[in-house]
């Protein structure tokens, strides 16, 4: 039941898209794709930050980047 | 809950499945790059230092790949270190490599990483799928690994393991010309040995090991907002983070963590970022600073207790020069980040007082696009 629900949410989020007018056109997209505007600007450098921060934390996951190790304390 | 987790994640790489039939729009694979970095951070009694190389490059049209190698030379005199045992050195090594494959409005992507230890090695396996739906303003991913980790103890026979599964669903959405949005979620479950070989728990002030659960099943949501500011010229002059995280798991730790930077182009070469980041979590059930009577269940390790801190940081990004010697263009980085740590129920044997450090993160790197 619970997937049927899920497969169903997803598929009327797809076919819904594909008649839908984009409400910022192609040509306004200059600014999205300004380094700025980007989550993770430096892949590597975020990457090794999220260490950081990941191995003194009990927290963990729905990050920008991902690491390796267990971190020294 | 394991078990409905599985069964989601089959139901979402199904759904996910039938969307390549979706038409084309505009999904961009990453931009060819190569970064060389130096990294350095010293608080704690802990000093780890050492290089770092990420190489991505595009083949045709479709394919990207990308390799990775880092170091940690770790010097730890950490205080569970030098007041339970000897300060000592070790080198951890890392290698990774994925590749993105696009179809369409779809790119599936496929990594490996490799983390070696003296008494910890590990390997990732992670494989993604991302759609753009909406003409290109809203994209789904989804994203799952697997762990597995050979634990030993340095000059013991002791050997365990560990298992990590991690779950992602994400969604990010262009909601006008300058602000994208984005939401994560995340589902990681481990088994196995999940705790430090090394560290011990205090039960009436004397050491006693440490007992973990050998499951822990743990949950993060995160918002998002990138907001662009400013135009000169038809370009943006600056853009605004904001993020925030809720976590919870099933050792009754909860966290909260909140980022907010602030981008800033000063000229054409110039680019500074002012950051902050703060997090403050609940102690695990099973933690405490020193038992009053044995637990089935008994850990003294910090990570795990209540505390908080913060960190200030700031990047600074220099373009050295464009279109020359085959590369687009190419950036001298330095990232400085200062974090203290309060502990609320984790006391310094060595002065009877609540344990407080500060430590110093730096990075210094080259960034290359060709």
């Amino acid at each position: 039941m619970r997937r049927r629900l899920l497969l169903s949410v997803v598929a009327a989020i797809w076919l819904g898209g594909c008649g839908t007018e984009p409400w910022v056109k192609p040509y306004e997209r200059g600014w999205l794709a300004d380094p700025l505007m980007s989550v993770s600007r430096d892949p590597l450098s975020d990457k090794y930050l999220q260490h950081v921060h990941d191995v003194r934390e009990g927290a963990r996951g729905a990050t920008v980047a991902e690491g390796g190790g267990c971190g020294c304390n | 809950m394991r078990m409905q987790l599985r069964t989601l994640g089959r139901a979402l790489w199904l759904a996910l499945a039938g969307l390549f039939a979706a038409p084309a729009r505009g999904v961009l694979l990453p931009e060819d790059r190569a970064d060389l970095l130096y990294h350095y951070y010293n608080g704690g009694g802990t000093r780890v230092n050492g290089p770092a190389l990420l190489v991505r490059k595009g083949f045709g049209e479709r394919v990207s790949a990308y390799a990775s190698y880092f170091i940690d030379d770790v010097s730890c005199a950490s205080i569970d270190v030098v007041t339970t045992a000897s300060p000592f050195k070790e080198k951890r090594k890392e290698y990774g490599g994925g590749v993105d494959y696009l179809y369409r409005n779809t790119t599936v992507g496929v990594s490996a990483l490799r983390s070696d230890e003296p008494d910890y090695v590990n390997n990732t396996f992670g494989a993604t799928v991302a759609h753009d739906v909406l003409d290109g303003l809203t994209t789904i991913s989804l994203g799952y690994s697997e762990s597995r980790a050979d634990v030993g103890k340095a000059r013991t026979d002791f050997a365990d393991h560990a298992n990590r599964y991690q779950y992602k669903l994400g969604v990010s959405q262009v909601v006008t010309k300058s602000l994208l949005m984005n939401l994560n979620y995340e589902a990681t479950l481990d088994d196995g040995y999940l705790q430090s070989p090394y560290r011990s728990a205090r039960l009436l002030g004397l050491s006693v090991p440490e007992v973990y659960p050998r499951t822990r099943d743990s949950y993060a949501v995160a918002f998002g907002l990138v907001k662009g500011l400013g135009a000169n010229d038809g370009q943006l002059k600056a853009s605004a983070h904001l993020r925030y995280r809720y976590f919870w798991d099933n050792w009754n730790i909860r966290a909260h963590t909140v980022e907010l930077g602030y981008a800033s182009r000063i000229d054409d070469r110039w680019l500074v970022e002012p950051r902050y980041r703060y997090y403050r979590q609940s102690a695990a059930s099973f933690y405490a600073d020193n038992f009053t009577t044995q637990m089935v269940f008994m850990a003294r390790d910090r990570e795990l207790s209540d505390f908080s801190n913060n960190a200030l940081g700031v990047k600074a990004s220099y373009q050295l020069f464009n279109q020359r010697f085959n590369l687009s263009r190419v950036t001298l980085n330095v990232d400085y980040e200062f974090i203290r740590y309060s502990y609320n129920n984790f006391t310094d044997v060595r002065t009877g007082q609540l344990y407080v450090y500060n430590a110093n993160v730096l990075q210094l790197f080259l960034s290359g696009w060709f």
